[in-house]
């Protein structure tokens, strides 16, 4: 560690933001800025030390900045990622590094995106425990049981998966990976008895069917989700007509 | 809703306002009976209640012996006898079913063989009034905020519950010393919305950012404790800021105390287990403000870690690998992802983090605003970390701020919507909108050559620098110089972007505000407060004394600056509640 902190010196490198400020621009435009960046930076920093020092209206969303509260995925070089997770070093820092706003999903202001629709579809999958018994007390889970949904629970909502897929740019209306994980998250909870209703709910034209299994969204899930197989084991689900 | 000169007016009977832990579940405690809206500047789960890691306390007593009143007395005890004991029972107490309440909801908590909530160690929860560590923390994996996080959300999704998200608050309208409402500032449009209220709630969490290395977001600015101070409320032991052990070297990312309650220690540069020394019974798992001050000393005495013997290591490397990956995977990716450390094999540097205010807005066990040493204002509620009950007092327990968000959160949800189904809705003033509408005009026409983010920096050294785990009076009164100078060349600031919509420049500006009056607030309560105690270590000062200062500071803003002190913030005191532990000297 020392050497990765101590090595690696301070370095200059150029930042391609895709901008757009709908009081003003027509239309996006790319606009260039060079930064002088350190070892331990991320994108996050860069992006901060161009509205801190240099240009004031670049917006952004982001709050956490060690990747848990999902605000700031962007395209960075074409991938969907979160600013505040992705070390400068580890990208090829002699070219241009390209940030955008996530795709598929209208752009309200620069690298902000208007994210309703991808809340919406995340509500309407029910995501919250169904349960008819009143407990007075825990109820029991096996860790086994608890084991079956634990990957799916990671889930932050900052729509990297979602805005990675193909169908989901060419096709708004499909749910998309991050709804469909957060009902694998419910369906396969041992406590829920809710797997029917939302079984039906992705078993629609726009619901887990669509997916074409390209595992873009597995590769773009910062919290490292097997996300693709979450959406096969949702298929498998309702084929058996049962978690 | 009702709009007039681009001024939209709300009514409902509860106004909640932030969206963590404590705002979500006072609205599920209450918006099944009234009309509720939860008003946060971030969408809910973006919050900040979902980067706390490492469990909630309770003596569900499901893997080994434990009590409520043990858990009490360690609570007492963790925060150096400052904590009011009344409510610290209240939040020993209720810490059982506000568990169950959560696993009700569909917590995914970690499971023991036989299908219970299981439950590990945290610095200070011990059996039996100290004689050795005990398994009270309830969790999931090292995510058990993000997990409370986002299944408070859903349940408010199941609710319905109504969010404002993405708008600020930026005032609390007070008519004749009642809470009418709140002004907000709606990112995405510029505009400004008027919420009229019977009940008022405040939820809006802490102000990191007031330090330089700190485990908080961008966004923990304060703006509920500090507008609430703007409207002649008084503060409650501001002094007292939690700085957390292990914060990733030189970033300051939270690594969860987890970490040491699974068998991590902490090792000097010579590899020696320091905490030995400083706490012999149960050494790395001490309070942590024990923990952060040895290894502060640890540093300044020449036995730091690294090129610059600027921080010490924690050490995992005797911990399997699959106990790492099953109950500490987040964490060790923070290692991984930000210092290329792999902690199944190598150390991690750390060093402490800036990480919880025990102190803020004063309320009573019902979560009730306090407008002095014991008057309620009526209508007027606060949980969370904005607020001090005092369940923490000098020093906060790992684990117990889950807990008081959910405990006293759900409090604040019953007494405030209790309240609302009988009190009539304080009257509106005409002109509720006009302090905001000027203070938002000022910084936007501000044509000065200052930078927001380079005040922001430099208040935020000179707080790391001057207040931070240790204190004088010659560096706290550098600080308040230094925040003297701040405050006028924040006159002198301008904002670059004039636009209306998404405008996190203008808010940026409005934020630095904010954190101006809460770091001179906490600075000042640091100086008047002559003694060490918990959290608050004067280096002039370094006994506790009872006598003098078994009180709680409470600060007030006054309408004048003092001629003499040239400050305008008055310092009183407040007696602390003791039930059944008396002041005994702290050693673990």
């Amino acid at each position: 560690m020392d050497k990765a902190i101590a090595e690696v010196a301070s370095f200059t490198v150029t930042i391609m933001i895709r901008r757009f400020d709908p009081e003003v621009d027509q239309e996006p435009k790319w606009v260039d800025y060079d930064v002088e960046m350190f070892g331990t930076d991320r994108v996050l920093d860069a992006l901060h030390k161009i509205k801190w020092e240099i240009d004031g209206s670049l917006t952004f969303r982001r709050s956490c900045a060690h990747g848990v509260c999902g605000s700031d995925a962007m395209r960075i070089n074409g991938r969907n990622r979160l600013a505040c997770k992705t070390l400068i070093k580890d990208l090829d820092i002699s070219n241009p590094i390209y940030i955008e706003p996530i795709k598929g999903l209208p752009v309200e202001k620069d690298l902000i995106v208007n994210m309703e629709p991808f809340y919406q579809a995340y509500r309407d999958i029910n995501p919250f425990l169904m349960a008819s018994d009143t407990p007075t007390k825990e109820r029991l889970q096996s860790p086994e049981d608890r084991a079956r949904y634990d990957d799916t629970t990671k889930c932050i909502l900052c729509a990297a998966c979602t805005t990675s897929c193909p169908v989901f740019w060419t096709d708004g209306q499909y749910f998309g990976p991050a709804a469909i994980v957060n009902a694998h998250r419910f369906i396969f909870d041992s406590r829920d008895e809710g797997a029917q209703v939302r079984i039906d709910i992705l078993n629609d034209k726009e619901g887990v069917w669509r997916c074409r299994t390209t595992f873009n969204c597995t590769e773009a899930c910062p919290r490292g989700i097997e996300v693709t197989k979450a959406i096969a084991e949702v298929k498998q689900a309702i084929l058996r007509g049962r978690p | 809703m009702s709009s007039s000169d681009n001024i939209t007016y709300h009514s409902h009977d509860v106004i909640i306002v932030g969206a963590g832990g404590a705002g979500m579940r006072a609205a599920i405690e209450a918006g099944s009976e009234a009309s509720v809206a939860v008003i946060s500047k971030l969408f809910p789960t973006r919050s900040h209640t979902g980067a706390a890691q490492g469990g909630m306390a309770a003596a569900l007593a499901n893997v080994e012996e434990d009590s409520w009143e043990w858990h009490t007395f360690d609570t007492v005890k963790g925060g150096d006898y400052l904590v009011d004991q009344d409510a610290a029972e209240i939040l020993a107490k209720e810490s059982v079913q506000a568990v169950i309440d959560l696993e009700n909801m569909g917590l995914p908590f970690n499971r023991t063989p036989d299908g219970k909530i299981d439950q590990r160690r945290f610095g200070g929860h011990t059996r039996d009034h100290g004689k050795a560590p005990v398994r009270r923390s309830c969790y999931a994996a090292d995510r058990t905020g993000h997990m409370i996080l986002q299944t408070l959300y859903q349940t408010c999704v199941k609710l319905g519950i109504e969010f404002y998200n993405e708008f600020y608050v930026l005032d609390l309208v007070m008519n004749d010393g009642k809470p009418a409402g709140v002004v907000a500032y709606e990112l995405a449009t510029g505009e400004i919305h008027v919420f009229a209220g019977k009940s008022i709630v405040f939820a809006t969490g802490g102000f990191g950012k007031i330090y330089k290395t700190t485990s908080n977001a961008h966004t923990l600015t304060g703006d509920g404790v500090a507008i609430a101070f703007r409207r002649g409320i008084p503060l409650e032991d501001m002094e007292f800021y939690q700085f957390h052990p292990t914060g990733l070297a030189g970033l300051g990312i939270l690594l969860s105390e987890a970490a040491r309650g699974e068998g991590g220690i902490l090792r000097n540069a010579s590899g020696e287990r320091f905490m030995e020394r400083y706490a012999p019974t149960i050494k790395d798992l001490a309070p942590r403000d024990m923990v952060a001050r040895a290894m502060a000393n640890e540093v300044r005495e020449g036995r730091g870690a690294g090129p610059n013997k600027d921080y010490v290591l924690l050490d995992l490397t005797h911990l399997e690998p699959a106990v790492i990956d099953a109950k500490l995977p987040d964490i060790t990716e923070f290692a991984r992802t930000y210092l290329g450390v792999e902690p199944y094999t190598e150390p991690v540097p750390v060093f402490p983090t800036a990480h919880y205010a025990m102190g803020g807005i004063p309320t009573n066990i019902k979560a009730e605003v306090l407008s002095d040493n014991d008057t309620v204002i009526p209508g007027l509620y606060a949980a969370g970390e904005c607020a001090c009950v005092s369940v923490h007092g000098a020093n906060r327990l790992g684990t117990n701020s889950l807990l008081d968000i959910n405990v006293f959160g759900k409090r604040a949800g019953k007494y405030s919507v209790e309240y609302a189904k009988t009190a009539k809705q304080v009257p509106m003033p005409e002109d509720a909108a006009k302090d905001v509408l000027e203070l938002l005009q000022k910084v936007r026409n501000a044509k000065g050559k200052e930078k927001v983010a380079q005040l922001r920096k430099e208040l935020q050294e000179t707080m790391d620098k001057n207040a931070q785990v240790f204190r004088t009076e010659e560096t706290l009164n550098e600080a308040l110089a230094k925040i003297a100078e701040l405050r006028k060349r924040y006159e002198k600031i301008s904002v670059q972007d004039q636009g209306k919509r998404f405008n996190t420049d203008l808010l940026e500006a409005v934020e630095l505000g904010f954190l101006l009056d809460l770091a001179e607030v906490t600075v000042i309560t640091c100086r008047e407060r002559r003694e060490s105690r918990g959290a608050h270590l004067r280096e002039d000062y370094t006994e506790r004394n009872d006598k003098k200062f078994m009180v709680h500071s409470m600060a007030y803003k006054q309408n004048k600056i003092d001629k003499k002190t040239g400050i305008d913030i008055k310092v009183d005191w407040k007696p602390v509640v003791i039930t059944n532990y008396q002041p005994m000297e702290r050693k673990y």
